[in-house]
């Protein structure tokens, strides 16, 4: 079967690719900037076509407890939110992490902290890939930068959690959440059958019954499960990293930066070029597992690196990490819910290529 | 293991009229002497048993001295946050809608931290059986008071009686539930004497019945004792119980279907 | 005339010595040991085997289900 193109808002995209990714249910709470994620799926109603569940839940807090249940069962189960929600959701998300289930999470995020603003902004980075909630535990986070990705990353989010049965996350802006672009959508897929062995459904006679928990009062058993965790994760870093380049082959300056940034970078890239400044973007698609080895190997030929984010500061320190003092590396990017400027950057990568 | 026994000659197969029943693990529950949830955990299991649900039922079991229900019971659980049961069950009923789905919780898990998610499950009508055991009292915790703690009653952090000037008064919640037309059958039970334990069964043997409706949640309330945070034994915690707690929390049907149901009788009533 | 016997079997080292199966026994069978078990607790048991009618009132109040009931007609 063949894809369909469409002219689709960011939100619309993933409720749409939710539907035809086959996913089993949505469950989700009204917050700017992601609430059109809700209402078109009410609108299209799925449950109606694929039997897909879809219902708004009194508070986030509920909605990723839903998740929960709804993955121990072994189901395609999704919550969207924005920043503030997604701090509601900190434990329900630790509960999930911590009981080895699958299921996506999506954050439109918008300036906070506290309550505010609405506009896109990049400062739940910290949240995301280092935690959110209590306890050692990674979440798999995908950052799209086109209306194009939130669509794709739906079903590669879905497949991706199965495999490790890991929460993952999509780390969105409300830059790309509201932006219209051009979307090829996939085929839909039909809703699985298959029951993973872990879930519960019932317990039959054939098999032990089936508890599923995060909770072991043994601290010996609590480490190794610990142990396993740590396992799991380095197995993510070996094999799923994935980024972007931009006009890196000949760069001696660097930006790294994802998201709505990476658009706005792509373009300062042009406008430095244009003046004979040659800069090149690494794009992280994944922020965890972030790309560190493609970074350091990349600083080897750079004299500066710039970490472009719209917030105080938060991805310069993986980008810190990876480059491990090879060479100076600044952060840039508007806060409060401004858009950084392609001009901006141009001016502040001058600013420390002059400066030093 | 070590066994008393009554008159040997009567003991063979043939006549046994009642034993635990199998659907409840060998583990040792964990409560402390004379508490209510391992009689209330007996009759689930029972129910269980006879009604055949054992591969069609998943629990939710709460935070709280029941944390370790799964030990207990042998069906699939799945362990909720704090006050999350109610999110949790509505998830798996609406995906696996054949499935038997209950939530056991106690007064803090259903009556503070989940009285949104207890009540917003309850008002969307989910199809689930909430089971409420009200202690008025926050046992695993170290006895700190609840929603539910009655009007002067002591308690770890109310050492000087609960004042409702202060602490605001207790919560009915099975009453509240009641007024949410999404609730089918409603009913507040216990299970300190046989004759309360009989119809505590007969209430959860009706509720499995209702979920095969479809028409809506039921809540099971079960005043219950905490021997060890009341500071009081077992046989004294359930008289007080009966001169405390009952006149606040009376037992009996609060709502109950107002349609006749059809229904063969079951092979198992004669236990009830 | 058939009288009703009956006959409880008692879990001992599971049980938590609550009392409350001896206060709902209707007949008075049962009663608490005078020793403990491995973890301290004075036990029930049928101190009065014979006057026991199988009724498994202690049975189904016990909360830890340490009683298993005979009954017959003799």
């Amino acid at each position: 079967m063949e894809k369909e193109l469409r002219l689709m808002k960011g939100n619309e995209a993933v409720a749409e690719a939710a539907i035809r990714a086959g996913a089993d249910g949505y469950f989700g709470y009204p917050i700017t900037p992601q609430s059109e994620i809700l209402e078109y799926l009410m609108e299209a109603k799925p449950w109606e076509t694929t039997g897909m569940v879809v219902l708004q839940a009194e508070s986030e807090v509920a909605a990723i407890n839903m998740v929960y249940g709804g993955a121990g069962c072994g189901k395609k189960v999704m919550t969207t939110s924005s920043s503030p929600g997604i701090s509601l959701k900190q434990e329900g998300i630790t509960y999930i992490a911590g009981a080895e289930l699958p299921c996506l999470i999506v954050n439109v995020v918008r300036g906070g902290p506290g309550l505010g603003t609405i506009q896109p902004a990049q400062s739940d980075y910290f949240q995301a890939t280092k935690g959110g909630g209590h306890g050692d535990y990674h979440l798999i986070v995908l950052a799209p930068a086109s209306v194009q990705e939130m669509a794709d990353f739906v079903d590669l989010s879905f497949e991706l959690a199965f495999k490790y049965r890991n929460p993952v996350m999509i780390l969105s802006d409300g830059a790309i959440g509201q932006m219209v672009e051009k979307v090829w959508l996939s085929p839909q897929k039909e809703r699985s059958k298959t029951v993973p062995s872990w879930a519960t459904t019932g317990k039959p006679s054939t098999r032990e019954r089936i508890i599923i928990t995060s909770l072991d009062l043994d601290p010996y058993a609590q480490e190794r499960f610990n142990q396993k965790l740590i396992d799991k994760y380095n197995v993510i870093r070996e094999n799923e990293v994935r980024f972007e380049e931009f006009q890196c082959d000949d760069a001696e300056y660097l930006f790294v930066a994802y998201g709505i940034s990476a658009r706005v970078c792509q373009k300062a890239v042009q406008l430095c070029r244009a003046e004979g400044i040659k800069v090149g973007l690494l794009r992280p698609i994944t922020l965890f597992p972030f790309p560190s080895k493609r970074i350091n190997k990349l600083a080897d030929k750079m004299k500066l690196i710039l970490s472009i984010e719209m917030s105080a500061g938060q991805m310069v320190e993986d980008v810190m990490l990876s480059v491990n003092g090879k060479v100076p590396v600044y952060h840039f990017g508007r806060m409060g819910g401004i858009v950084t400027a392609p001009d901006e950057v141009v001016e502040f990568l001058k600013s420390k290529i002059i400066g030093g | 293991m070590a066994v008393a026994t009554g008159i040997k000659e009567v003991i063979k197969p043939e006549n046994l009229v009642y034993k635990k029943s199998k659907i409840m693990t060998d583990n040792v529950l964990s409560y402390c002497p004379g508490c209510g949830h391992g009689t209330a955990h007996r009759i689930l299991a029972e129910i269980i048993e006879e009604e055949d649900l054992q591969s069609r039922t998943i629990g939710i079991c709460p935070v709280g001295c029941s944390v370790l229900l799964y030990n207990f019971l042998d069906i699939d659980w799945q362990e909720a946050a704090h006050g999350r049961a109610p999110a949790l069950a509505t998830a798996v009923k609406r995906l696996l809608p054949d499935r038997f789905v209950f939530t056991y919780q106690g007064d803090g898990d259903l009556a503070a931290i989940g009285t949104a998610e207890t009540i917003h499950a309850c008002n969307r009508g989910e199809n689930i059986l909430i089971i409420f055991v009200n202690n008025g009292i926050y046992g695993m915790t170290g006895g700190q008071m609840a929603p539910t703690t009655l009007p002067g009653m002591k308690s770890s952090t109310s050492p000087y009686g609960r004042d409702v000037k202060l602490m605001g008064n207790p919560l009915k919640m099975t009453e509240i539930v009641a007024t949410l037309p999404g609730t089918y059958y409603v009913t507040r039970q216990s299970v300190h004497t046989a004759a309360n334990v009989k119809k505590t069964k007969k209430a959860m043997r009706k509720a499995f019945q209702y979920q095969k409706l479809g028409k809506g949640t039921c809540f099971i309330e079960i005043v219950s004792n905490c021997p060890s945070n009341w500071k009081m034994t077992p046989v004294e915690s359930n008289k007080w119980m009966e001169q405390n707690m009952f006149p606040f929390y009376p037992l009996g049907d609060i709502k109950v279907p107002v349609e006749e149901i059809a229904q063969k009788p079951s092979n198992s009533e004669k236990n009830d | 005339m058939a009288k009703i016997r009956g006959s409880i079997v008692v879990d001992v080292e599971r049980c938590k010595g609550c009392e409350v199966c001896m206060v709902t026994c209707p007949t008075g069978t049962i009663a608490m040991a005078k020793e403990v078990n491995h973890k301290g607790y004075f036990y029930a048991f049928p101190a009065n085997p014979e006057l026991c009618i199988g009724c498994a009132n202690c049975a189904m109040v016990c909360p830890d289900g340490v009683i298993t009931v005979y009954k017959t007609k003799i």
